[in-house]
């Protein structure tokens, strides 16, 4: 049934045989990977790795230098394609001088999102984010943990089909990173394919399927309970060090 | 020993940032050396025609430091003064001279006066001597003050340097905050984003043209001879050109400070070739130079406008000129953009 698989297909990432060079500077080095429609995908690695090069490249800001990144069908880096992307930077990108809503108003009006549908979006995802009381005010007054969650509520704005997350948990609370992890479960159930990078090592046992990053090259790939069975580890972290070679 | 370690951190990060170290000890030779170039030019040679003047008043006034040039009529002349090719012609008028200057540089109406002051003095019991030539001006006057000189050209540099500067750092800071990130990775295109920000900046410096123009003309009392909207159209076109100007070089700073490293690179050049000093007085390769600089043609334009009283055709040209700067760095500046995304 060529329909159905086209839909399945459809907002699935293909990563194959992805090069990235700076100068001499080899920071991602022959990376194949496949997120799954509707998955929630880990990329696990320490810092330095690679991880925000790579998704950089799958969010269609950056280029390979080397192979192709495919995001629903579609080969990136294309301009079309950011509207169905929501991508949220590692660091908190706010302007800082306007408001919460004005913050919200301007991304939304980038994303095209229609007036009428704007008002209504925007309090849904600070009602997800838990900042509704704090709409009107100043982002320069916010703490690190409320930039954290405004920067993910405009991510989530334009109701991208893939989601890619760059640490979105970072200087959060445990009570709220819980919150959001359950939010981040309940979009990809609802059919949303979400690309998350993090190197906290608990975190990652909530992703359902992981990639293990090292010195830009991926050194595994399974379902957290995959990668610690064929590594007879304990924990993720043990399963990371097995793979990359550390274990005595 | 705490100070010392301080001191010792203060040297390092200068030794680190490379072209701050280069700007405190480059930029005031750099400086220095503009000022001399420009105040160590020969003197002024006023440039005088004279149409069918005694032959005697001719010899008297080569042996002045000016430039002769001889006109076949009046009208020839006068053309060549409104095109600024000579600063004042001499004719005669039943038996008097009359000397018709240019006038709207207060120096230059000086330096002509003072040459037919020792013509008269000269020449005791002459005819030349026993009659005062009659003194008239194509534009200003005789009680032009040096602030209506250079005025317009104060008026056009404060537009360019602030919207240089706010806009550069209010484009740096997208991109040190991370917001540049976040706003290419909507679909938004790159020229739309250089267009957005002169769009923005253009409504706020057309409020500030405005407010700078009220201010100097009714309050400060300055010369205004011709009228407002195309004054409003060169300072609008001033500030587009360093607008984009700023956004592009912000590009090149990684910090505010670095920002304001362009001031003595970018900024204090423009302000010797923009007609504050007399530019006919250097050097012919560094007169060329003014030919680069966006402010030299918005001056000249706020001059016509402002003493000379030109209409929309006489500063067209300058305007084109504004213009082209401002589409070379726009375009400059969507290429730029790809160093933040490749589509």
């Amino acid at each position: 049934m060529p329909g159905q698989e086209g839909r399945t297909e459809e907002w699935g990432i293909q990563v194959s045989h992805v090069d990235r060079r700076f100068g001499k500077k080899m920071v991602l080095q022959d990376i194949s990977l496949e997120v799954k429609p509707a998955e929630v995908f880990g990329l696990l690695g320490p810092s330095g790795s690679g991880k925000t090069t790579l998704v950089k490249i799958i969010a269609g800001i950056d280029e390979a230098t080397r192979g192709t990144v495919v995001v629903g069908g579609v080969q990136m880096p294309r301009i079309d394609m950011l509207g169905k992307i929501g991508y949220m930077a590692q660091s908190d990108a706010l302007y800082t001088d306007l408001t919460a809503k004005e913050n919200l108003d301007f991304f939304a009006s980038l994303f095209g999102l229609p007036s009428k549908q704007r008002k209504r979006r925007i309090e849904e995802v600070m009602e997800l984010v838990n900042l509704t009381d704090s709409m009107k005010k100043l982002v320069s007054a916010y703490s690190g943990g409320m930039k954290r969650r405004l920067s993910l509520a405009i991510a989530l704005l334009h109701r991208p089909r893939v989601l890619i997350l760059d640490e979105p948990t970072v200087g959060i609370d445990p009570a709220l990173r819980a919150s959001i992890w359950n939010e981040l479960r309940a979009m990809g159930r609802a059919g949303t394919t979400i690309l998350v990078t993090t190197h906290v090592m608990d975190e990652a046992e909530k992703c359902d399927r992981l990639g293990m990053l090292r010195d830009g090259r991926l050194i595994a790939v399974g379902t957290p309970d995959e990668l610690k069975a064929h590594t007879h580890s304990a924990t993720i972290e043990e399963a990371f060090l097995a793979y990359g070679g550390v274990r005595g | 020993m705490r100070i010392r370690a301080l001191a010792f951190r203060i040297w390092r990060q200068f030794l680190h940032d490379k072209r701050t170290l280069m700007l405190m000890l480059v930029a005031p030779l750099l400086i220095l050396t503009l000022v001399s170039l420009v105040f160590n030019g020969s003197t002024y040679r006023p440039k005088i025609g004279i149409v069918d003047v005694p032959a005697m008043i001719t010899e008297r006034l080569s042996q002045e430091d000016v430039n002769l040039i001889s006109y076949a009529s009046t009208t020839s002349a006068l053309d060549a003064l409104k095109t600024q090719t000579i600063d004042a012609y001499i004719s005669m008028q039943n038996g008097t001279p009359d000397v018709v200057l240019e006038g709207s540089d207060p120096s230059k109406n000086k330096a002509i006066l003072l040459d037919l002051q020792r013509l008269v003095q000269a020449s005791p019991g002459s005819p030349a001597g026993s009659v005062q030539p009659k003194i008239s001006y194509l534009y200003g006057s005789a009680d032009m003050s040096s602030f209506d000189n250079f005025g317009p050209v104060l008026i056009g540099f404060f537009a360019f340097f602030f919207v240089f500067l706010v806009a550069g750092i209010s484009f740096l800071k997208e991109r040190t905050t991370g917001t540049l990130e976040r706003l290419v990775a909507t679909p938004i295109k790159r020229w739309e984003i250089v267009i957005g920000y002169v769009i923005g900046f253009g409504l706020f410096t057309t409020i500030q043209a405005i407010l700078i123009t009220w201010f100097s003309v009714d309050i400060l009392g300055m010369m205004m001879n011709g009228m407002l909207i195309n004054l409003l159209l060169v300072t609008l076109l001033l500030s587009i050109t360093a607008l984009t100007l700023g956004i592009f070089l912000s590009s090149f700073a990684n910090s505010e400070f670095q920002m304001m490293q362009f001031i003595p690179l970018v900024i204090v050049p423009q302000v010797f070739f923009s007609g504050l000093f007399n530019i006919d007085t250097m050097a012919q390769w560094l007169r060329w130079l003014s030919k680069i600089m966006p402010l030299y043609y918005g001056a000249d334009a706020m001059r016509n406008v402002m003493i000379r009283g030109k209409s929309f055709g006489d500063i067209a040209v300058d305007l084109a000129v504004l213009l082209g700067f401002s589409i070379v760095f726009m375009v400059l500046n969507v290429l730029t953009l790809r160093k933040y995304r490749k589509v």
